[in-house]
This record gives structure tokens, sequence and C-alpha cells, in this order.
């Protein structure tokens, strides 16, 4: 079985800007691909270059085995595509979008309105088929958007921030659908900066400067040797006033990173410091703190490669 | 080839029945142009605005004087007393002329010496100013032959008399010659711009991204947008004839199915430059700035208001790449001369060749992938 999505040096430049360069990729049929990175860092560029929309400057990628460049169409055929801002037409309903979007994909007659209540199920937008997708919220814009690129069927689609600006439980809602849609063998490429998000995907791509960095399940990223270096260990400090305490962490010398997440600190420490670390905090005056090994979170994951590379960058 | 044709023209067709507005300016703005224009492009320059100085003042200088206010070009508002007044009156602007008759003058014509009369005349406004130098020197001339018949007893007319006659729009009617180029330079202005704005609205909103991943042809959203323009366009024809013929009672001397058929290559190069116009441009702005590269020469260059042999070369050749240069001459050959299509072959030849090179072009331009 092939891969879904083979991309092999995928580098596009604008004028003396790299905006994405040397990105290797590998995506397998129903994987829900998450795609991470700061704004800026190429997200957008890689998806519209593996969408046919940008042509590459170098390398070459192909989607459901088509070329990005010779077989451009053929992919628009089986593909679907929500771009980050909302892109359909504010002053046509739910129901002219889908029609419009029925036929350009060319739904033959018969099957044209069996194939829009479909969709219109899927997402459920079936309350507000008459309603302007300008009165729309952005969560159900998001919903008809779906709707539309789901309309041919496609056996892979492409979300650019399909989330960004709408409100929790739309997020919830719209995930949950992908989850359906992807058991159902559609493969997902979703590019996100939530990080609740990037762990619910199958797997993870985080591009930062036009580099791809890492690849791979949350898990296999969470146990990279870079995120927890050798003889480092990272633990969950619980204390009181931890603003304060934060202050007093970072001038101990076996502390080597410290982040705030609401009530707890996650420090990452020398092996072994753990009682260390309680002890030398109650001198301070923090005399509850307690601190426990856990795994690396995806933020950890992120926040650290993205400091390394910001080190080696600011070291050449 | 023409994958998606259908639903482009639903789409755009809903887009325009959803803004009623615009599709009422859409309608009604050639024809409020046409009758505000119609109105105050005329070009029979007359009753203007004259001051005498009369150092004469006996009956040859009257009469003279009495010469040109007949002629309807000037209307004596005032006399002055001095040269000094004369100046003053027409840098005011109360008078754009000024007739200065010396104190010998009836002297010197009576026994046919040479009598000079002056005449200022304000250049600042060269229409009327030339206008005001023809009218002038033929009433000179004339005067003076009269007294030459006088002293020479010549009683039978001229030894040379020509006697012209204006074909096609007797009266020289300016409205006549106007008002059918204007048709021409507002269906283009107007059609024009509402198909470049339709494209780059979709550029500017994002949603011809989501179409440019769709499997739609380039050609089959080409003319999905065109489509509706020209049904638009076709009905805006039809208004802006309506008008002239009713409202400015321009005669139509041709046939009309001449007239249609020639309108549809003209429409066709239209929506042909506003197409080309949205590939070149990112937003209204941008598409604006640039559709006055083709609506100042269209205006100008074409021969609607300056005739084009009196143009340098270059600029003349210029003119001729505007489309509505070859429109005018249609309009103004069947709507009053009567021209067939014997007569127009050519300029309808040129239109459609132009109309297909625009749209081809267009076409070409117009790819389905950004940047």
């Amino acid at each position: 079985m092939t891969n879904v999505i083979e991309a092999r040096n995928l580098t596009r430049r604008f004028g003396a800007f790299t905006a994405v360069d040397q990105v290797n990729l590998s995506i397998e049929e129903g994987d829900i691909f998450g795609f991470l990175g700061p704004n800026g860092s190429g997200k957008t560029t890689v998806i519209r270059m593996l969408c046919g929309l940008l042509r590459p400057s170098e390398g070459h990628a192909t989607v459901l085995g088509n070329d990005v460049v010779r077989d451009s169409e053929a992919i628009k055929r089986s593909i679907g595509y929500m771009s980050q801002q909302f892109s359909l037409y504010n002053d046509l309903s739910v129901m002219e979008n889908l029609k419009f979007y029925a036929g350009i994909y060319g739904i033959p007659w018969r099957e044209r309105a069996k194939r829009i209540e479909e969709v219109i199920d899927i997402v459920g937008i079936s309350p507000y088929r008459k309603q302007l997708a300008l009165r729309l919220s952005g969560g159900w814009k998001q919903r008809l958007a779906l709707a539309c690129a789901l309309i041919h069927r496609p056996r892979m689609m492409f979300l650019d921030e399909p989330t960004a600006g709408i409100d929790p439980v739309a997020r919830r809602d719209l995930w949950n659908l992908l989850f359906d849609l992807a058991a159902q063998g559609v493969t997902f490429f979703v590019s996100t900066h939530y990080m609740d998000e990037a762990e619910r995907c199958s797997h993870i791509g985080y591009i930062y400067f036009s580099r791809l960095i890492v690849c791979g399940t949350p898990n296999e990223l969470k146990a990279l040797p870079e995120v927890t270096p050798a003889g480092a260990v990272r633990l969950e400090l619980r204390c009181a006033r931890v603003p304060a305490a934060m202050r007093a962490l970072n001038a101990f010398d076996y502390v080597l990173d410290a982040t705030i997440f609401g009530d707890v600190v996650h420090v990452l420490a020398q092996e072994g410091s753990e009682r260390r670390l309680e002890e030398d905090l109650a001198c301070c005056g923090f005399p509850s703190a307690t601190a426990r090994p856990i795994p690396p979170t995806l933020e950890d994951v992120f926040v650290t490669l993205t400091r390394q590379r910001e080190r080696e960058a600011a070291n050449v | 080839m023409f994958r998606g044709l259908g639903a482009i023209v639903y789409k755009e067709t809903r887009h325009i029945i959803r803004d009623p507005k615009t599709l009422f300016l859409m309608l009604a703005i050639p024809g409020i142009e046409l009758t505000i224009f119609g109105f105050a492009v005329n070009m029979d320059i007359q009753h203007i605005p004259t001051i005498v100085y009369n150092l004469d003042g006996r009956q040859e200088s009257r009469r003279l004087l009495d010469a040109f206010v007949n002629s309807n070009y000037f209307d004596i508002v005032g006399y002055v007393n001095s040269d000094e007044e004369m100046y003053r009156t027409i840098v005011r602007g109360t008078a754009r002329i000024a007739i200065k008759i010396p104190p010998d003058f009836s002297d010197k014509t009576l026994t046919a010496e040479p009598a000079q009369i002056q005449v200022l005349i304000d250049g600042s406004d060269s229409s009327s100013a030339m206008q005001a130098l023809n009218v002038s020197n033929a009433i000179g001339l004339r005067t003076s032959v009269e007294i030459l018949g006088r002293v020479l007893g010549i009683e039978n007319g001229l030894p040379v008399d020509v006697r012209p006659r204006v074909l096609f729009n007797p009266d020289m009617r300016t409205t006549n010659f106007m008002v059918p180029g204007l048709v021409g330079i507002i269906l283009q202005v107007v059609i024009m711009l509402l198909t470049t704005f339709a494209i780059v609205r979709e550029k500017e909103q994002g949603t011809l991204e989501q179409l440019m991943v769709t499997p739609v042809s380039r050609l089959g959203l080409v003319l999905g947008k065109l489509i509706p323009f020209a049904v638009i366009g076709i009905a805006e024809t039809v208004s802006v004839i309506l008008l002239m013929r009713l409202l400015f009672q321009v005669p139509i001397a041709g046939s009309l199915a001449l007239l249609a058929a020639f309108t549809m290559l003209f429409l066709v190069c239209t929506l042909g430059l506003g197409l080309l116009i949205s590939t070149f441009t990112d937003n209204q702005i941008q598409a604006l700035q640039f559709a006055f590269l083709v609506i100042l020469p269209s205006v100008l260059l074409s021969g609607f208001i300056f005739p084009q042999e009196t143009m340098p070369t270059p600029i003349y050749l210029f003119g001729q790449c505007v489309p509505v240069t070859y429109y005018i001459r249609i309009l103004r050959g069947i709507i009053l001369r009567d021209a067939g299509f014997a007569d127009l072959w050519f300029e309808g030849a040129v239109l459609g060749g132009m109309g297909v090179a625009l749209l081809a072009l267009a076409t070409l331009r117009f790819r389905k992938t950004l940047a």
C-alpha cells in the first residue's frame, strides 16, 4: 500500500525568501496528520503545494499517487480543501453554496440532491439550509465549508487551521466529525496551533522556519531524546504562589527549564534532583512544594525543540 | 473543457439576484449617464458673451455689430469706454470676446480703404475661442466683399459661389454626432468594470482560491463569469439605444440587426478587456486604477470627442488599439449614414479579432495556480 502523501525535498521560494525548505513527508491512508508550527513558518505554503495551487521550486510530491505538478487536476478531483479564512459565498444560502459545489465537482444530476442531503446530515447543518452563509456563526460556517469540501466524497482532506477563531464546543464537535470521517477511510491533513488538537492527531509534523523539524506519532515525539536530554528529568511541581516560585526556580543551577501550566510548574531538571528541589524551595519560603516525574506534553516537545533551534540559529 | 460552466453561471446569477440594488444600478446608471452627458456634451457653441468698445458709433459700425449679433454666435453683454476696461472685463470672465471699432471705421469703409477692427478672444476656453475666431473672420470677409461689391458695382452675386450641402445630420446637431459615441463609451466603461470587479472581488474574498482547488476548468470558470454579464450588457445596450432614440431624438438611419450583430462583437471585446485587467490586479482599487488605462484613451483618443485624423501618428496608432474606436465608427456609420455591412466590415472584423484575442489572452493568463 503506497502512502497517500509522499513529499521529497519539497521546497518553495518566493524571490530570495525560502518559505518551505526541503520538506519530506509520508502520510498513510486514514491518518489524521496534524501540522504544527508558528505563524509564517510555511504551513499554508506546504498545503498549497500539495493541493496543486503552488508549484514547488524544488523537490516533488505525490498526493493519492498523482504528481502535484503534472497531475494537479487529478488531485483536485479527489481532494477536499478548507482554507484558513472562510471562502464560500456569503451572499448565497447554505443550500445554494452546496448546489454550486455539487455542480463544480460534476456530481451527476440524478445523485445531486441525494448527495447534498448526505453532507447536510454529516455536518448536521439541516436547520440552516435556507440561511445566508453571511448569517452563520463561525462554527457553522466551518461546517458548511466542510460540507462543501466533502460533496464529492474526497479521499483526502486538507484543512488549514479549521478551528481558528471558533468556540471550544464547536471545535470539539468539528474534531468528532473528523474522527467519524477518518474512520470511514478519509485521510486528513490539518494545520493547527492548538496543542489539545495536536494530541488528538494520529501523526504530527512540526515545521519551524520553513523546515520540518520532527514528524511522528505524539508518543514518538514525546520520547525524542532532544526533548528530555540524557541525565535530565521532567517534573511537575505543585506549590503555592506559582509565579514567585518560578522566579526562585530559575536561580537553581540544576534547573534547565521551567514553564508555568496553571497552578503547576513543569520543570526540566537534572536527574535525581526531585528531593533537592523540594528542599531548596522550602528554604526559599515554599514549604509545601512537591515534585513528581511526568512525561513531556506536546507543548513541552515543541517549546523545547523551538528553543533548541533558536539557540542553534543564534550560535551560527 | 467547459467543466463547471453551468455551476458558475448559476452562482453568478444568484449573486446578481441577491443584490437587487446593484442590478438596478447596473441597468440604470448607463441611462442616467447618457442623459446627463448627452445634454452636457454640446459643441454647438453659440451666444458667446461679448463686449464692445465702439469709438466710431456711426451707422457703418452699428451695421458691423449687427452682423456679429445676427450670426447668433455673439451676444453683446455690455459696452466699455477704454482699452483697460475692455481688457479687465475679459480677465474677469464676464465676456469672452471684445470687439474694438476704431474712430475712423465708417470713413474708411465708405472709401473702401482698409479699416481695422480689433477682436480680442479669451483663449482660456479653446473651443469657444476657435469658434469665435472663425466666425469673426467670416463676418469680416463677408462685410469686405459687400463693400467691394458696392464699390465695383457687382450686383449678380460673387464670382465663385460655394453652395455646401451637409449630407446626413443636415442640421449639424452635435447631439446626433455625440450621443451614439457616448453609447459606446458608456457601455465600454460600465461593462468592463463590472466584469473586472466580479472577478477581483473573488480574489479579495479568497473564494477564488477555493475554486482553484476544484476541478473547474479555466474556460468553464471564465465563460461562466462572462455570460451573465454579457446578458446584462445586452440589456444595457438596448436601454441606452432606446434612450438615444426617444429622449435625444436621434434617428437610426441604418439596420438595427447589423447594429445588434456588431454590438455583440464589441461586448466580447469589453468582457475580454475586463477579464484581462482582472488577471493583472489583486484588489478592486488596483483594478480601478488599471481600468483608467483603458477608459481615458477610450474617451480621448477614440474619435469620440477629437477627430483622430489630426492626432500625431503615435497617438493615432494608440487610439486604433482601443476597441471602442471601431465601435464608435460603427455606431455613427449605422445610425447616421445608413452604412451597411459592405461599408463597415473592416471595423467589424477588427472588433471580432480583438475580442477573440483578448479573451484568449485573458484565459491563458487566468491560471488555476497562485503566484
